[in-house]
């Protein structure tokens, strides 16, 4: 690029001119501040003393060091964090090598689908010699990639299923099931969890009474089904009838044609809007606080609302999170760009 | 052909029986735990005092009003918040659309750095910052920010001139607090922040795909005639891509409503939140969770219709 080419670009006409001596302006006077905020001024021991003295002229990085382990593990037994540690390790190695390996399909959906499967006993307990440990001292990092892969992994069946049924011949499943899709989709996350916080424990008999963490899991497979099946109806929409003749006239059976012409075909199509799905129910995660269950955001405001010593420094702890956050968008927005999105 | 038909008839019919069941058995099991609790069920709640108040309300509301008058406070709080909210952020997410296809470098770095920045983290986590920096980094309403004359905003939130009780009001300071015109709280604020801003990333995204989408030869067509990249932008390119843009921008503006139903995170008294009250209150579960669902199923369906007519509108006003 040359210099002429540059000079047309920033200062091409007037308002060209304008917007980039504004952005220019702009960056003058506000990043010097900012990097004496956060980099010049600030404090990385975890020193509420110091970080007070500093009256907010620096950040206080301290507050993520002090507060790091409950913010990143929840209420878990210190004398068990190896589990959590190990569980989020899991999924999260899984969601990595989605994101920066190239792998045939299968493994990639054991790579993302078994490990949410595995974390769930192992933070439970109760087997193999794992001391039990109840649902509502699971918290932090690990709760919300447990919420979004076993999320994952139970609503991609049941949103199949519920594709299928919706192409059914039968116009009764048909309507029943366009009618939940639609309510599932019309109604906010946050109505679907108090029905699961409220509601659930009235439609279950006695002796069948679930955990708050077991309801909300139902909750979200089934709000994730409802977007991920009309995902997947999509892609079986755009099979050409061609191939169904094709499959038809090599003898094939109408589950054999499902399984080997039509289900590969669609879900490598709709793969990236899938993975998108994800990344969404990632971030909504973050609404199970308001049922008191203490994921990444949760354990936040469990952190420091409480602690008048170290509140006063929740944007620093704040930004730790959001980036935290952003790193598993970012590695999930990568998987779909890999799956072709 | 005869057989099929009857036998997936008798499909249906199983399955309708099978449905029946399974419904029975759930108004079995829940009239059961209702006795147990001794909860008695139906709508009357609705006609009793609420016993409970709201932090704000457009209508005036107190906790010796029906139950009735809350949820329709609730619903209206969440228009109030939902509606200005929408169309904030249609106009900052066309312009931060417009930022991310500019010609300009800068612009376009810096518009694409905001939309990804915001796009990942949850909107809880943007409505707590919003939260926090209004009722904890602000100063107190005895020494508020002024904006400009006649604008404060402090911990208590934003002083605004409105027309009050006194005809046309400039709030001014007055001892320990702010008096005269309307006050904005800061939970209103911070929802309309997050949601606004929120809202904004992902029409931007919406606008820059389908403005991306149009064939490359449109623009080169437009060059070739011998318009500026700007007159390609907003006389060929935009027109074409607005009409793509229209259906998810209207789910991004219904995203936008659901979601402030995020406002019982923060203590704003939403539709949501007043149900959430009431549950507790009444102890009527399935009652008060039956009309937030309908309220909100009836809203989307709502703007499902507005925006379908919108698209028909778009089409048949489109080029021969």
């Amino acid at each position: 690029m040359n210099f002429n080419m540059l000079r047309r670009r920033f200062f091409g006409d007037p308002l060209n001119a304008l917007l980039s001596l504004a952005v220019l302006a702009a960056a003058l006077l506000w990043l010097p501040p900012l990097l004496r905020w956060a980099v010049t001024n600030a404090r990385l021991a975890p020193d509420a003393a110091a970080c007070t003295a500093l009256e907010h002229g620096g950040a206080c990085w301290g507050v993520i060091v002090e507060k790091a382990r409950f913010i990143l593990l929840g209420r878990y037994p210190d004398e068990e964090a190896w589990r959590p540690l190990v569980a989020a390790g899991l999924i999260g190695t899984g969601w990595l090598l989605a994101a920066f390996r190239h792998l045939p399909g299968r493994t990639l959906a054991a790579l993302l689908l078994a490990p949410p499967l595995v974390a769930l006993p192992l933070l439970g307990g109760g087997v193999a010699g794992l001391t039990p440990v109840p649902t509502e001292l699971w918290g932090g990092l690990p709760l919300t990639l447990l919420l979004t892969g076993a999320g994952m992994a139970g609503a991609l069946p049941l949103g199949i299923a519920v594709a299928y049924g919706r192409r059914s011949r039968l116009p009764v499943l048909r309507a029943v099931l366009t009618a939940c899709v639609e309510l599932a989709r019309g109604i906010p996350l946050v109505a679907a969890l108090f029905a699961a916080s409220f509601l659930l424990p009235l439609f279950f008999p006695e002796g069948l009474a679930l955990d708050m963490l077991w309801r909300v899991l139902i909750a979200i497979v089934l709000f994730a089904a409802a977007y991920l099946s009309e995902i997947i109806r999509g892609g079986l929409q755009a099979i050409r009838p061609g191939q169904l003749d094709a499959a038809a006239a090599l003898g094939f059976g109408f589950w054999q044609t499902q399984r080997w012409i039509v289900l590969p075909q669609v879900l490598r199509a709709v793969a990236p809007s899938i993975a998108n799905s994800a990344i969404a129910l990632f971030k909504d995660t973050s609404l199970v606080t308001v049922v008191s269950l203490y994921e990444l955001t949760g354990s936040l405001s469990l952190a420091l609302s409480g602690d008048p010593e170290w509140r006063p420094f929740y944007l620093e702890a704040w930004l730790f999170i959001a980036g935290v956050y952003w790193v598993g968008c970012w590695v999930l927005g990568r998987v779909s760009r890999r799956l072709g999105g | 052909m005869a057989r099929p038909q009857s036998a997936s008839r008798a499909v249906q019919a199983l399955l309708i029986v099978a449905l029946l069941a399974l419904l029975g058995l759930l108004v079995a099991t829940t009239r059961a735990h209702l006795e147990e609790r001794g909860i008695r069920s139906g709508f009357d709640f609705l006609f009793e005092p609420a016993g409970f108040s709201l932090g704000e309300s457009v209508l005036p509301f107190d906790a010796g009003d029906t139950t009735l008058r809350a949820f329709v406070a609730g619903l209206l709080n969440t228009l109030r918040v939902a509606l200005p909210g929408a169309a904030l952020a249609l106009g900052l997410g066309i312009l931060l659309g417009f930022g991310r296809l500019a010609d300009n470098p800068l612009v376009r770095g810096l518009a694409g750095t905001a939309v990804n920045a915001i796009r990942n983290v949850p909107l809880l986590l943007h409505l707590l910052a919003w939260y926090f920096i209004l009722t904890d980094l602000l100063p107190a309403a005895d020494a508020p920010l002024q904006l400009a004359p006649g604008v404060f905003l402090s911990k208590s939130g934003l002083a605004l001139p409105w027309w009050g009780d006194n005809g046309f009001e400039i709030p001014e300071l007055a001892g320990f607090g702010i008096d005269g015109g309307a006050s904005l709280t800061p939970e209103y604020l911070a929802l309309l922040f997050g949601l606004t801003i929120y809202g904004a990333a992902y029409i931007a995204e919406t606008l820059r795909g389908a403005v991306l989408a149009l064939p490359e030869g449109q623009r080169t067509a437009a060059l070739a005639l011998g318009m500026t990249p700007r007159q390609a932008f907003l006389l060929v390119l935009l027109p074409q891509a607005w009409r793509a843009a229209l259906p998810p921008t209207t789910s991004q503006l219904l995203n936008l409503f659901k979601n402030s139903s995020l406002a019982v995170a923060i203590g704003y008294p939403d539709l949501m939140a007043v149900a959430g009250t009431s549950l507790n209150q009444s102890g009527r579960a399935i009652e008060c969770l039956s009309i937030v669902v309908a309220v909100y199923l009836l809203l989307s369906l709502l703007g499902a219709a507005v925006s379908h007519r919108l698209e028909k509108r778009s089409l048949r006003g489109g080029p021969a």
